[in-house]
């Protein structure tokens, strides 16, 4: 998608086709001679990942929608006919559901290792919060999903959710019985969220796209954080990346095979196999654990108002990354006290979750407390100051110097 | 690297702290005693014996109030689970009457049960239930084994990954056939409740459904309620997860291929990469 095209069409027939349409050209500049950092480790290869998660999702999705229907009182046992008399239709849910906890396990992975090494930094700020959109997009089609078998978590959720929109003033109510269609969630919901649920993944999509246009351009940062300056910096997409990429894309299949086959229900709520009942509310509303930290978050605040702006703004506050951390140095590698500073983020973000999914009680709500507190600080106040007062170690000359040390980088540079 | 291992050390700390918070909680029910089911692991199958038992006492016992809603008489024929066959099949649908219609005179009429039928409901409605069964509405038994669980809490729900432990559901519902007691002093229990000790309320609508020696068990098993229980929640795994041992046979296939397709491509990896200075 830059201009990298090295592509020499070789028939007559793609010598023609590239005059008209040179598709194939833009397909071998962006996967083929794209030139990838040769110091990638496999941290990198979660992009990969989720393109590939994208896929298996909007894939296993079409089908389920072949079978399913969108009704109150038909859902659930349409869900339940997959599993039980469509033709293979129990791996294709479980291989669905189970895909979007895979699809948040990897986004998470994706995002904390462009925070330790400073992937949101210029150049990539539009890249990145390409990337906050995807996921702000993940948790709408997440929850959506959710809320299609119609068992008595996704009704709840679906109630709890939108009723976080009556806290805004004045037109908050409005707005609820807006979303839902009526005075309560019911099938005008249901529908809507069905119709929604079929087009997030393909603005996801669209977005992917812009995403990985914006990589092609300003190039894959790596862990040394230190630009590519040099052709011997950087080696060509395929094979080497490709044969890379792959390699972990089969090694997570690995770990999502096992969910689907060993424990397909692992991840999920019992109570999601009771039919939704407006009547009765389940002892604890729990949304999936992927969203746990915001909900700890949410419900940390004592106002309703305050919780769903804190909610918010956790998730917001990931585009402003960019423009909050103020040192030059990319890397963690090099920056020792942000390092530090990163695993703190990481176990709170981590207990965060833990405590999303315990009653909002007790000590638990005042830990939920601290840890949201920590959760902003870390923003608003670590990355800003830790730029002024962190004395970096020295970076690295160039990639190359840094995987074969200065002597022979020098060497092979003067030739 | 130090301040790391401390806080990670500080973590798990304050993680564990918070499980003794947790489960000091009062009115907790008992969490219940983990059995062993034929089911459980990556080799996991139904025992034919076992489901058919379970399914003599859903049969005799429970169905009289529990429905099973979601399951034809020809489910009954799965080769992993109960395994009967196709004229025993046919024998237990024509037990049952079936309201169908209309017919060319626009009435509705009853019918003995085919093997594509389901399973009838033992009550017309919810409000009918409701009004027979002290206010509550027995649940429904297609899919209870998965609706069922209990909460493991840190740092089990880690290990039951690994362990592949998904049996919450079918542990809960052995324990809680068993669990009638007296209640203790001072527990005020509603009128026409039972004391359950793994009922999450603990008072329970439901009477004690099963005792020793009420099911005939014709192939020498004991007509224990320990056996019972175990025989009926196990009928209740199959009924909810009718395809978990194509799932599991399946899933190992899946697996084998997986590793040795990770296998290859580590390698052509390493070969591809081997031309690359620095790098393995």
């Amino acid at each position: 998608m830059s201009a990298h095209s090295t592509y020499q069409p070789q028939s007559k027939f793609m010598k023609w086709m590239e005059a008209r349409l040179p598709i194939a050209g833009l397909v071998h500049s962006s996967f083929v001679a794209y030139p990838t950092p040769r110091n990638l480790n496999y941290w990198w290869t979660f992009g990969g990942i989720l393109s590939v998660m994208l896929m298996i999702q909007i894939i296993t999705g079409v089908v389920l929608v072949m079978h399913y229907t969108p009704h109150v009182d038909l859902a659930f046992t349409s869900v339940e006919s997959i599993m039980r008399d469509v033709n293979y239709g129990w791996l294709l849910r479980y291989v669905h559901a189970n895909g979007a906890s895979m699809f948040f396990l990897a986004v998470y992975i994706h995002i904390f290792r462009g925070l330790y090494y400073g992937s949101y930094k210029e150049p990539r700020e539009v890249l990145w919060i390409l990337g906050v959109i995807i996921f702000l997009l993940m948790i709408a089609a997440g929850f959506m999903g959710y809320v299609l078998p119609w068992g008595q978590m996704s009704f709840w959720a679906a109630t709890v959710i939108t009723n976080l929109f009556s806290a805004i003033p004045v037109v908050g109510d409005p707005i609820v019985s807006w979303l839902w269609g009526g005075y309560s969630v019911g099938n005008p919901t249901l529908n809507r969220f069905f119709s929604l649920h079929y087009l997030l993944p393909f603005v996801i999509l669209g977005v992917v796209v812009l995403h990985v246009w914006a990589l092609h351009v300003v190039g894959q940062n790596n862990p040394t954080g230190v630009e590519p300056k040099s052709k011997q910096d950087t080696v060509p997409f395929t094979p080497y990346a490709t044969v890379k990429d792959g390699f972990m894309i089969v090694c997570f299949f690995i770990v999502y095979a096992w969910f689907v086959f060993y424990l397909p229900n692992y991840l999920g709520h019992p109570d999601n196999y009771i039919p939704a009942n407006p009547q009765v509310t389940p002892t604890h509303i729990v949304p999936e654990w992927y969203y746990l930290p915001f909900y700890a978050i949410l419900r940390a605040i004592p106002s309703k108002l305050g919780g769903v702006i804190m909610l918010v703004a956790a998730i917001a506050i990931l585009a402003f990354a960019p423009w909050l951390d103020t040192s030059k140095v990319r890397s963690a590698t090099y920056r020792p006290l942000y390092r530090q500073f990163f695993w703190i983020f990481v176990v709170v973000s981590v207990g965060l979750g833990w405590l999303g999914s315990k009653p909002a009680e007790g000590g638990y709500v005042i830990a939920a407390r601290i840890l949201t507190a920590w959760y902003f600080i870390h923003f608003l106040v670590i990355l800003p100051l830790l730029g002024l007062l962190e004395k970096p170690k020295p970076l690295p000359a160039s990639i190359s110097e840094a995987v074969l040390g200065k002597d022979k980088a020098g060497a092979k540079a003067r030739g | 690297m130090k301040l790391k291992t401390t806080i990670l050390a500080l973590a798990a700390a304050a993680a564990f702290g918070s499980a003794f918070i947790g489960s000091a909680r009062a009115n907790d029910a008992e969490a219940p005693p983990r059995l062993k089911w034929s089911f459980h692991g990556p080799f996991g199958i139904y025992d034919r014996a076992q489901i058919q038992r379970g399914f003599k006492i859903y049969r005799e016992v429970c169905s009289t109030c529990h429905g099973l809603s979601l399951l034809a008489f020809r489910d009954l024929a799965d080769p992993t689970g109960p395994g009967f066959s196709q004229g025993q099949v046919e024998a237990i649908a024509a037990e049952y009457k079936i309201k169908d219609g209309p017919d060319e005179k626009g009435n509705m009429f009853e019918r003995s049960g085919r093997p594509a039928d389901h399973f009838p409901s033992p009550f017309a409605n919810d409000q009918a239930a409701r009004a027979t069964y002290n206010g509550s509405v027995p649940p429904d038994f297609s899919v209870l084994a998965k609706a069922r669980g209990y909460e493991r809490g840190f740092p089990w729900f880690v290990f039951d990954i690994f362990t592949q432990y998904q049996e919450h559901g079918v542990d809960y519902i052995a324990a809680l056939l068993k669990g009638y007691e007296k209640p203790p002093a001072g527990f005020q229990l509603p009128p026409g409740s039972q004391y359950n000790k793994y009922f999450p309320a603990k008072s329970i609508n439901m009477p004690p459904p099963l005792s020793n020696g009420q099911v005939d068990y014709t192939d020498g098993t004991p007509a224990t309620l320990e056996q019972y229980s175990q025989d009926v929640a196990a009928f209740m795994m199959w009924a909810a997860e009718p395809k978990l041992v194509e799932r599991k046979s399946l899933g190992f296939r899946v697996m084998i291929f997986l590793l040795a397709f990770a296998g290859l491509l580590y390698f052509t990896k390493k070969k591809v990469w081997s031309t690359v200075e620095g790098h393995a």
